[in-house]
């Protein structure tokens, strides 16, 4: 199902933070089903235009629209309503419940029904758990994660617990995901895993990504477009074999001095 | 007969000739126990969470919708199939289809790295191969432009297969489909196809990865596996109830023997656990009434189980501790036929319920009915634990041109030293070099494609094991070590490496040894931590590591595993015949030994000759007196890369405690 227009589309929007201008009149858009990295040095902003996409922060300037509608000043939940999911640089779980559990949460905003039929765990509120759970079960056989479905987030490794927060922001069944370095900290092996996983994701369940990673070998290998970020302007956009080769970002990447 | 039809021993003792026509192959047996057992669950999988189960009936249509689906796609008679994954229900039934339309599956370890699996599909001539993911279809792709056979490759899970384009490439769901479309064009070809299997057809090929030279594939006809399958069960009294947990590899004989003839021939159900990690827990949720694994299995069971404990509080620990003793005690001295006391009688019952009760159904053992250890000599100390908590263990000696079952011990006549008494239908001989011959139904037909082999192993009907043993006064068969193994000092003195290795390996902290000693002035030791065991002990004591590597290499490591090196070598001193070859210096090698490395066989046997090529450097520095070595080692990586590890490795001198006089 390809609608026409971006899924996401940015337009010169600027983030400040009283006299920082953290992110500059910065404008992209994201396509249905891409796999698009936003890279770039420390502080260079992106984490801060992801922020402002989840709602997290608002622009200073600029608007943002997702399908289409515009929907700059929208709170996270009403995000999240519209089907965007995110996972978080730190790892952000309920560290003291169960991995499935922690998945659940990614389903509440799906979830509706009285309080009392929750409590009793009866008629539609059955139901409605049994399907949510069922879902959330497809989520942990494709992350491959069935040996920790009972175990407390907060005693399993990094490298897993990055794996729990996909499968969670996954369970709301967002049609754009943004992911905040899904790799950071990981080995080799973790890294490959965690990059068919990505993969995976765009290809079985079609949903579009936004990823802000520093591993480039990475960004090189799994993205189809790449956008660079450098002291909250926009330098560089297009897909990975361009933007290697683009002066300006070898400038940012190798330290050439700012005027 | 339905499922609350009364149980009783589900088989007759057979012998090698009387195989009903219309029941000689396993299809064929599958299509009677689809109209016997139609109701009855015969496979469960764990899948999404919830334990799908799958009836006779079912396992029948499918198996049969995928063997004409193969039909579909110009299947032969003869052909050869590769099947690669988990134990999944559908590889089972990819297993059936196959000898269905008369061809034959051959298994492969689904760990194999591309250049084994080369070797096997090429070499089996296989045009087929039905595997359960994308990480086989992967390998399979891989290895294609040199398997000159593979035409088809058939996977189960399309997760991450969108992008495939590669011709001869299908789902199992597509490959269904048309075996369905074929079913209706030719609506008698399948029964016409199952009605020409007969008893003698090869039913299996399966490769053992041999501890010297290339993979042979062991060729196992359908009266050899029915036969020996049958008489097992009936030596065994299994029933048509029985739960079994299919977790080991199917590559591996044993597998196919439990989870796919026994099943299929005595009806009872099989239980595939939702993945590798997922085991332990699926166990426990299972229950099973019939189990089987190798020693590692039950090692790492009893190391998971040592861990909690010392994790416990202290009051906890020492009831543990104290009623494991005393189980392990009582359990020594019943199988020695000694006398146990009244205090021990009274205390059994006590511990029972506050220790081996829980414990056994903690991990999953509170169901069995009997389980057996085979593959590899048992841990003494091991084979106590389990049969002291009261689970049912017992020693199986068998081999993969046996059809598995050689020997086992009986009910009520279990000891510690022997593995058992020879099953209905097997002679044993043992020749005069002391090599163990045996002879049954289960003899297998040779292996493919190597005469040379078949040759050396047998002989007028009789195999020649390569084990050295002896048949004791009560007709109990006691294996010794692997015949060439056994050797000799520079002074004389016998020595067993396997022996002396098994029991170091009993010690939770030593995962692997390899003892070295022939024609040497003393028996050395390579050692292999266990990564969880001594983690956890490093853990607790404030010990900081990185990697195994890094851990392996820790002074506090090496007087852990010093002092279980003495606990080893007091015990041989009391050995009269091995107590001069106890184990003098010893190092802990830098990484562990691996499979993908060569240094073990994928069902964990040391490849002792490779070792001693590979490590000869660390073996001149254990007999040269230096305390520290640098060792240079390549490494080969899950997807065939190799690379280089450097590493500085201690050596340490254990005292060896003097013989004691009796």
């Amino acid at each position: 199902m390809t609608r026409p227009g971006p899924l996401l589309e940015v337009a010169g929007v600027s983030v400040r933070f009283g006299a920082l201008i953290a992110v500059n009149q910065v404008s992209l858009s994201i396509g249905h089903r891409e796999v698009v990295a936003i890279i770039g040095p420390n502080g260079a902003g992106k984490t801060t235009l992801l922020n402002a996409v989840s709602g997290f922060y608002h622009p200073y300037e600029g608007r943002i629209a997702f399908e289409g509608r515009d929907r700059t000043h929208l709170s996270p939940p009403d995000v999240a309503a519209l089907g965007i999911a995110r996972t978080f640089q730190n790892v952000a779980l309920f560290k003291g419940m169960s991995v499935l559990d922690n998945i659940m949460t990614g389903r509440l905003m799906k979830m509706g029904g009285s309080f009392l039929l929750e409590a009793l765990y009866w008629g539609p509120a059955k139901r409605q758990e049994l399907e949510h759970r069922a879902f959330v079960e497809r989520i942990i056989d494709f992350l491959e994660i069935q040996a920790i479905r009972k175990t407390p987030a907060g005693r399993l490794p990094y490298g897993l617990q990055k794996r729990v927060e996909l499968a969670r922001a996954l369970a709301a069944e967002p049609k754009l995901l943004l992911l905040d370095e899904p790799m950071a900290g990981m080995n080799v092996e973790e890294k490959e895993d965690m990059c068919r996983f990505i993969l995976d994701v765009n290809q079985e369940f079609g949903t579009t990504i936004a990823l802000i990673e520093h591993d480039m070998g990475v960004v090189m290998d799994i993205s189809d477009r790449v956008v660079v970020l450098d002291y909250g302007r926009k330098i560089a956009d297009g897909p990975p074999s361009e933007v290697r080769s683009d002066q300006a970002v070898l400038d940012a990447y190798l330290g050439v001095a700012h005027e | 007969m339905g499922r609350g039809g009364d149980l009783k021993a589900a088989t007759e003792s057979t012998t090698a000739s009387a195989l009903d026509p219309e029941r000689d192959t396993f299809p064929k047996l599958v299509r009677d126990n689809a109209r016997r057992l139609a109701d009855k669950v015969a496979i469960r999988e764990k899948d999404f969470g919830i334990w799908q189960a799958y009836t006779w009936s079912q396992y029948f249509e499918q198996a049969r919708l995928i063997a004409l689906g193969l039909a579909s796609l110009g299947f032969a008679r003869g052909d050869r199939v590769a099947i690669v994954g988990d134990n999944r229900p559908q590889l089972y039934w990819a297993v059936m289809a196959a000898q269905a339309l008369g061809g034959v599956p051959v298994p492969i370890y689904q760990d194999s790295i591309e250049r084994e699996m080369e070797y096997i599909i090429e070499h089996s001539e296989a045009r087929f191969a039905v595997v359960e993911d994308q990480e086989q279809v992967d390998k399979l792709l891989g290895v294609r432009a040199r398997c000159r056979h593979l035409q088809h490759v058939v996977y189960d899970d399309a997760r991450g297969m969108r992008g495939y384009r590669e011709p001869g490439l299908m789902s199992l769901a597509e490959l269904t489909e048309l075996g369905k479309k074929f079913d209706a064009s030719h609506p008698a070809y399948f029964d016409a196809e199952l009605a020409r299997g007969a008893a003698d057809d090869v039913a299996i090929i399966c490769y053992t990865s041999g501890t010297t030279g290339a993979p042979k594939g062991a060729m196992l006809s359908y009266r050899n596996l029915i036969t020996t399958a049958r008489n097992a069960a009936h030596f065994e009294g299994l029933r048509e109830d029985e739960e079994v947990l299919s977790y080991l590899p199917m590559a591996w004989v044993g597998d196919h023997v439990f989870s796919y003839a026994q099943a299929i021939v005595t009806g009872f159900t099989i239980n595939c656990p939702e993945s590798a990690a997922t085991v332990l827990a699926d166990l426990k949720e299972i229950a099973p009434t019939y189990f089987f694994g190798p020693p590692r299995i039950w090692e790492s069971i009893l190391t998971g189980v040592m861990v909690r404990v010392e994790d416990a509080a202290r009051p906890k620990r020492a009831l543990v501790h104290f009623f494991l003793r005393l189980a392990q005690d009582i359990e020594r001295r019943r199988l020695s036929r000694q006398a146990i006391s009244l205090w021990q009688r009274l205390l059994y019952p006590l511990g029972s319920l506050s220790v081996y009760g829980p414990l056994k159904d903690n991990l999953g053992f509170s169901r069995v009915r009997r389980a057996y250890t085979a593959g590899e000599a048992i841990g003494p100390e091991i084979f106590l634990f389990f049969r002291g908590l009261g689970i049912n263990v017992k020693q199986l000696y068998g081999m993969t041109e046996a059809s598995v079952f050689v020997t086992i011990q009986r009910d009520g006549d279990v000891r510690l030293d022997t593995v058992g008494t020879p099953i209905t239908g097997v002679e044993i001989r043992i020749s005069d070099a002391g090599e163990v011959l045996f002879r049954s139904p289960g003899v297998f037909q040779g292996y493919a494609k190597n005469p040379e082999a078949t040759r050396e192993t047998l002989d007028g009907g009789w195999i020649h094991s390569g084990d050295a043993g002896f048949l004791d006064h009560d007709g109990h068969l006691v294996i010794i070590d692997r015949a060439k193994d056994v050797s000799r000092l520079a002074d004389g003195t016998m020595f067993a490496p396997k022996f002396i290795e098994n029991k170091l390996k009993f010690s939770p902290y030593v995962r692997e040894a390899v003892c070295i000693g022939q024609a040497r002035p003393c028996v050395t030791a390579f050692i292999n931590i266990d990564l969880a065991a001594v983690g956890n002990w490093a853990e607790r004591r404030n010990i900081a590591y990185t990697s195994y590597g890094d851990l392996a290499q820790k002074p506090e490591v090496y007087e852990l595993i010093r002092g279980e090196v003495e606990r080893v070598n007091a015990s041989l001193a009391e050995d009269e015949v091995l107590r001069g070859a106890q184990v003098k210096r010893f190092l802990i090698l830098h990484k562990e030994l691996d499979p993908d490395d060569e240094e073990i066989t994928r069902t964990r046997k040391v490849r002792r000759g490779y070792i001693a090529q590979k490590y000869a450097t660390l073996i001149d520095a254990l007999y040269s007196g230096q305390d520290r070595v640098q060792v240079e080692a390549k490494v080969t990586y899950e997807d065939g890369r190799t690379g280089t590890m450097r590493a500085d490795v201690v050596i340490r001198d254990v005292g060896v405690p003097a013989p004691v006089a009796r």
